[in-house]
């Protein structure tokens, strides 16, 4: 690790300036550092690795059967475009947002961040680096996803890359930040189970995880069009599958952006640090 | 962020007129100053509730004060972080890990985020954890955690440490390792404030000392300074027929029953009194016991006034 910031850090013990510097810790050292224990910690609990590996696998499996019987033909989506598809937009709920809410209010009940705090690491650090593993894993089992579907399924490869990547990053933004939020409503890691639900709920009904939004009546779509994760998506959707036109995507990119920056500004705001208790 | 606006004769730590208020409007800390020098190392003391790690966290720059101002190596330790932290060490009162990381792992984590970080071995050497480096944090007992918390307070050289009770939970020889190494990292030149309910921690340790209660300094300086206005004391037991009466006047003694307590600021010349009392009457004074005014008797001493005093006014 070199120091990019020693310059401003002087010490009045010239062998301890000798030590430190060259020594200096920097952002991606420190993120990397937290990145790691919570990979460690994240694979030490088998609940959290049922969770995060086999939880998307089969909810996939059950949103393939429900959509067999409701039948896909005015949305215009196969049933493994839409199941899979789907998919990623669960992988992000799970993976993300609910393991990322035990996970901080474990470490805020623990003093795990209070302690970190009397240290080097920035706040911001503090809430990325714990998020690293999460979202890491996340974008592999969104890989994952979309190899399966092109290989397996006879789904095209995806028709606007760029398009998908932006969608699922700002995915693991917004529910990272969402995640953070939600975390100061919740006092224990098993109340975490009740307190991430609504948003669970609302996402897999009203943003087209289960039920893609052009089979709902007009006034439902619409409204659902504004839910948090329904932008994201879309996003996705388009990027895989295409078959979206350019204004929906203009509009979802805007829809998933707004909730990033309000989930961000949130998180930030009302992060607690500190044990309720 | 110059040497030029931080001499090396300035304190290493300065509190000026602190407050911290809680939410609910309860003043744990009410406006209290105090410095602490280079290589110094400082004792705050108060029974629980007194305002120490209240204060302390504030010198951590956990939290802003509601008033007054804070100065850690010149440096404000709320606003700026970032030219602080890598400076100081700190050991919080209730530490926390992850508790499903080794020893080894929890250490790994913190040198990544500690500049000039030591090697996590030779840190755990430090404080005789070394046995313990592949053991779950959660399998460690109370005083080996405390002993973690030290280790990683230490991982970064700091030039200030902030210990906050350090030795609770420790056994007898835990607690005296404990204060070799931190006498060790004074005379090596660390800066060191730490909070204690012991009073012997702070008779061993402390340069200087305040003690805190109620979040107010209500004494502080060396622990020659703060015992020198107590009184020494000298206790004894009188033999049956004998009554306390008796006693020379001079001693201004205290009796409960055949009990007698003397309160004295000339202890020879009482000591003399008494005893040359005691041969020419001829009696015999049962455990007999004197002693000097001790950081104990301070201690107590001034938490009893002090909330007397507080009933008399309200």
């Amino acid at each position: 690790m070199t120091g990019t910031t020693t310059a401003d850090r002087e010490t009045t013990t010239a062998g301890r300036d000798a030590v430190k510097a060259g020594r200096s810790t920097t952002v991606a050292g420190r993120l990397n550092a937290l990145g790691r224990a919570e990979l460690t910690l994240l694979l030490r609990n088998r609940t959290t690795v049922f969770l995060v590996l086999m939880m998307p696998v089969l909810l996939i499996l059950v949103m393939r059967s429900t959509l067999q019987e409701i039948g896909l033909e005015e949305s215009g989506l196969t049933v493994a475009g839409a199941s899979l598809s789907g998919g990623i937009g669960m992988v992000l709920l799970q993976v993300v947002y609910m393991n990322l809410v035990s996970a901080y209010v474990a470490r805020r009940e623990e003093l795990v961040l209070k302690r970190l705090r009397t240290g080097e690491v920035s706040d911001r650090e503090i809430l990325v680096g714990t998020a690293l593993p999460a979202v890491l894993l996340a974008l592999l089992q969104s890989a994952l996803i979309v190899s399966v579907g092109t290989l397996a399924f006879d789904l095209s490869a995806p028709r606007r890359p760029g398009l998908l990547v932006l969608g699922v990053l700002l995915g693991c933004v917004l529910l990272t930040a969402l995640a953070a939020a939600t975390s100061a409503l919740t006092r224990t890691v098993q109340t975490s189970q009740l307190t991430t639900l609504p948003l669970f709920l609302v996402s897999m009904l009203g943003s087209g995880l289960f039920v893609p939004l052009d089979l709902l009546p007009d006034a439902a779509a619409s409204v659902c069009e504004l839910l948090p994760l329904t932008g994201v998506l879309t996003l996705v959707r388009a990027g895989w599958l295409g078959g979206v036109p350019g204004h929906d995507v203009l509009g979802a990119a805007l829809t998933a952006l707004a909730w990033t920056a309000l989930a961000v500004f949130a998180g930030q705001r009302w992060f607690r640090w500190d044990p309720r208790r | 962020m110059t040497s030029d606006d931080f001499p090396p004769d300035s304190p290493a730590i300065e509190a000026h007129e602190v407050r911290r208020r809680y939410a609910g409007g309860f003043e744990a800390v009410t406006g209290i100053s105090f410095s602490v020098a280079r290589g110094e190392l400082f004792a705050l003391l108060g029974t629980n509730g007194a305002g120490k790690t209240s204060t302390v966290e504030l010198l951590e720059g956990l939290a802003r004060p509601d008033g007054g101002r804070v100065r850690v190596l010149g440096h404000d330790p709320y606003r700026e972080r970032a030219a602080v932290r890598p400076r100081v060490g700190v050991m919080l009162q209730e530490g926390g890990f992850p508790s499903d990381l080794t020893v080894t792992e929890t250490l790994r984590m913190w040198a990544g985020c500690t500049s000039g970080a030591r090697p996590p071995g030779e840190v755990l050497e430090l404080v005789g954890l070394g046995a313990r480096a592949g053991v779950r944090v959660k399998q460690l007992s109370g005083g080996e955690r405390r002993r973690l918390d030290l280790a990683l307070a230490l991982l970064g050289r700091p030039e200030v440490l902030f210990l906050d009770e350090p030795t609770t939970g420790l056994d007898a020889e835990g607690r005296r390792e404990t204060w070799r190494l931190v006498r060790e990292l004074r005379e090596a030149g660390t800066t060191v404030l730490l909070t204690t309910h012991y009073l012997e921690e702070a008779e061993s340790l402390a340069d200087r000392l305040a003690i805190m209660h109620r979040g107010r300094i209500v004494t502080s300086g060396t622990i020659a300074d703060v015992t020198a206005e107590r009184p020494s004391r000298i206790r004894f037991e009188l033999p049956a027929g004998v009554a306390p009466a008796r006693l020379p006047l001079a001693l201004r003694a205290a009796a409960d029953g055949r009990r007698v307590d003397i309160r004295t600021h000339t202890l020879q010349e009482s000591l003399h009194t008494l005893l040359s009392w005691a041969r020419e009457s001829g009696v015999e004074l049962r455990g007999l016991d004197a002693r000097s005014a001790s950081l104990e008797e301070a201690f107590l001493d001034i938490a009893k006034t002090h909330t007397e005093r507080e009933k008399v006014a309200a």
